[in-house]
């Protein structure tokens, strides 16, 4: 037991079965919501990624379901409405979302059927965390991994205005946001993310970000080999980069499928809002306040003299006596 | 009868004569006034502790973040309730008048303690109704961006992008508020006397003639004929 669990390489092998301590720990947290200083790191695990190809993806919903399977959520069973995703949205309970895109390509006059799996993307500048105002409810490991500690959530709603990717969602009766962890609980143990785990193609893999991007690399080059001049890989930059990447048949157009930004980036409005207005405007505040306070105690102040009170009394006196003449 | 209010407000009215009483504010308006700054103390208190990480602590005061999160927006409702009620009572007499601009422009004058070089005014001067319409505006600017931002009730009734602007907003315009609130109490305490208004209801006649001699005036021609004496 005092071997920690091996960090996960892949999703594809069987775990170890032996029972080993969490490889994850609160020592390798490097970025906290709310928190200014965080003790540095002792050491630097490997960054993981997942990536998902797109072009592999047969839409079986397989992932929806290991996903549920494994974190134990109850999404309800809604409506038929004619359309194929199922739930309607993300939700709460439903961290991963099978989003479905029929296109009509203009070039080859061919009815391309997009399926991309929504969720977290796990940005190595992520927009939750800076937005978020609880301190530790938004945590980000060394890995990569961004991580909603639900006991320190206050159910405010910030990292859903603060998220590129319009993923967080608010639990009705838990109060507190939720998504995709990427199995921070199974990597910590040696295990890939269920999802992963559970995909009949492959189109979902797990390994360390490097390893991710070379599959994904042999991937494109062979898109590109079948006539997808314009494969690519998703890991977008104006995030620092995900931890969950895409590739895609058409990398020059991600917002083709289901409105996948183009180029996402936290809102210039949350980072003003939570960078210098923060410090500048609790100064304003402190400012105003001491200099009040300081003025109440050294200024003169404004008082009644009993001269003010004699014209008073003339005043109301005066006028007392026209009211009775009238 | 008595003249036409032009410069006082139902139930203000000089109450005693040696020494000079005026009654500044009724009973209902006073609680109305304390509800609407008890309702801002908690605002800002709890505002506060989203603003900043280090004044998260504060949630503490009120049992936690998820406590202060719920509690914050519904504090906001009451305190709209609260000040539209106050703000039903009080707008007309804060109309911008002739006098305000040469008050405005000698407010020096004032701060230096000579107050005789300015002109004499109504129930209010023109500090009081910039406080009254800073006020009014922030808190329709509050309460607007503040249902765009409550996820418990609202969580889609704006985009998200609109949603990031609406929170950038409600935090500026709580600055606002914060500011116009210190400038407010601070005024209160620097002007001898003014807070018996707010806690007996009266004033001393010597307050009125100082800072408010028109309403006083026009409260002394609105004296029932004396008949004590």
């Amino acid at each position: 037991m005092s071997e920690r669990a091996p960090e996960p390489v892949t999703a594809a092998a069987n775990p170890p079965i032996q029972p080993l301590p969490s490889n994850l720990l609160a020592s390798d947290v490097i970025r906290a919501s709310a928190t200014a200083e965080l003790p540095a790191p002792e050491r630097q695990l490997t960054q993981v990624a997942k990536l998902i190809d797109v072009s592999k993806c047969i839409g079986c919903k397989a992932c929806q379901s290991a996903c549920i399977e494994w974190n134990d959520t109850h999404p309800d069973v809604e409506e038929n409405v004619g359309v194929y995703e199922n739930p309607h949205d993300l939700t709460p309970d439903m961290f991963t979302l099978m989003r479905f895109t029929e296109y009509e390509n203009p070039k080859t006059n061919e009815l391309e059927w997009l399926i991309r799996k929504d969720g977290c993307m796990h940005c190595a500048d992520p927009g939750c965390l800076k937005a978020c105002p609880a301190p530790g409810a938004i945590v980000q490991y060394s890995n990569g991994i961004v991580d909603f500690i639900s006991d320190n959530c206050i159910g405010c709603g910030y990292c859903v205005t603060g998220c590129p990717f319009n993923i967080p969602r608010v639990s009705k009766t838990a109060h507190v946001s939720k998504k995709c962890t990427l199995c921070s609980d199974r990597v910590a143990v040696g295990q890939g993310p269920a999802c992963a785990k559970a995909c009949p193609t492959k189109a979902i893999s797990f390994g360390t970000k490097e390893s991710m991007i070379e599959l994904a690399e042999e991937r494109v080059e062979d898109l590109k080999s079948r006539g997808y001049d314009n494969a690519g890989l998703y890991d977008p930059q104006g995030v620092g980069g995900t931890h969950v990447m895409y590739v895609l048949h058409h990398a020059d157009q991600p917002s083709l499928y289901a409105g996948l930004p183009d180029d996402p980036q936290i809102s210039p409005v949350v980072r003003g809002w939570k960078g210098p207005a923060k410090t500048v405007g609790l100064a304003v505040a402190g400012l105003a306040a001491a200099g009040a306070l300081l003025h109440g105690l050294f200024a003169r102040a404004n008082e009644v003299t009993p001269h003010d009170d004699e014209e008073a009394e003339n005043l109301v006196d005066g006028a007392g006596h026209r009211g009775r003449e009238a | 009868m008595a003249e036409k209010r032009v410069y006082s407000a139902p139930g203000d009215e000089i109450e005693a004569k040696h020494p000079v009483l005026v009654g500044r504010y009724r009973g209902i308006t006073r609680l109305n006034h304390w509800v609407t700054a008890a309702c801002m103390i908690v605002l800002l208190i709890s505002g506060f502790s989203f603003f900043h990480p280090s004044l998260f602590w504060m949630t503490g005061l009120f049992g936690g973040g998820q406590t202060t999160r719920w509690l914050h927006p519904i504090v906001g409702l009451v305190l709209v309730a609260s000040f539209l009620m106050l703000f039903v009572q009080m707008w007309k007499l804060n109309l911008p008048r002739r006098e305000d601009v040469e008050w405005s422009l000698k407010i020096g004058d004032m701060l230096k303690g000579d107050e005789d070089k300015l002109p004499e005014l109504g129930k209010y001067n023109a500090g009081q109704k910039f406080v009254f319409w800073g006020m009014s505006a922030l808190i329709a600017v509050l309460v607007t961006t503040g249902i765009m931002i409550w996820e418990e009730y609202f969580p889609h009734i704006v985009s998200i992008p609109v949603r990031r602007i609406a929170v950038a907003v409600h935090a500026l315009a709580a600055l606002g508020a914060i500011l116009i609130f210190i400038v407010h109490v601070y005024a209160a305490i620097w002007t001898r006397g003014t807070i018996r208004a707010m806690t007996r209801g009266s004033v001393t006649g010597g307050w009125a003639f100082r800072h408010h001699r028109k309403w006083l005036r026009e409260l002394a021609g609105r004296q029932r004929p004396d008949t004590s004496k």
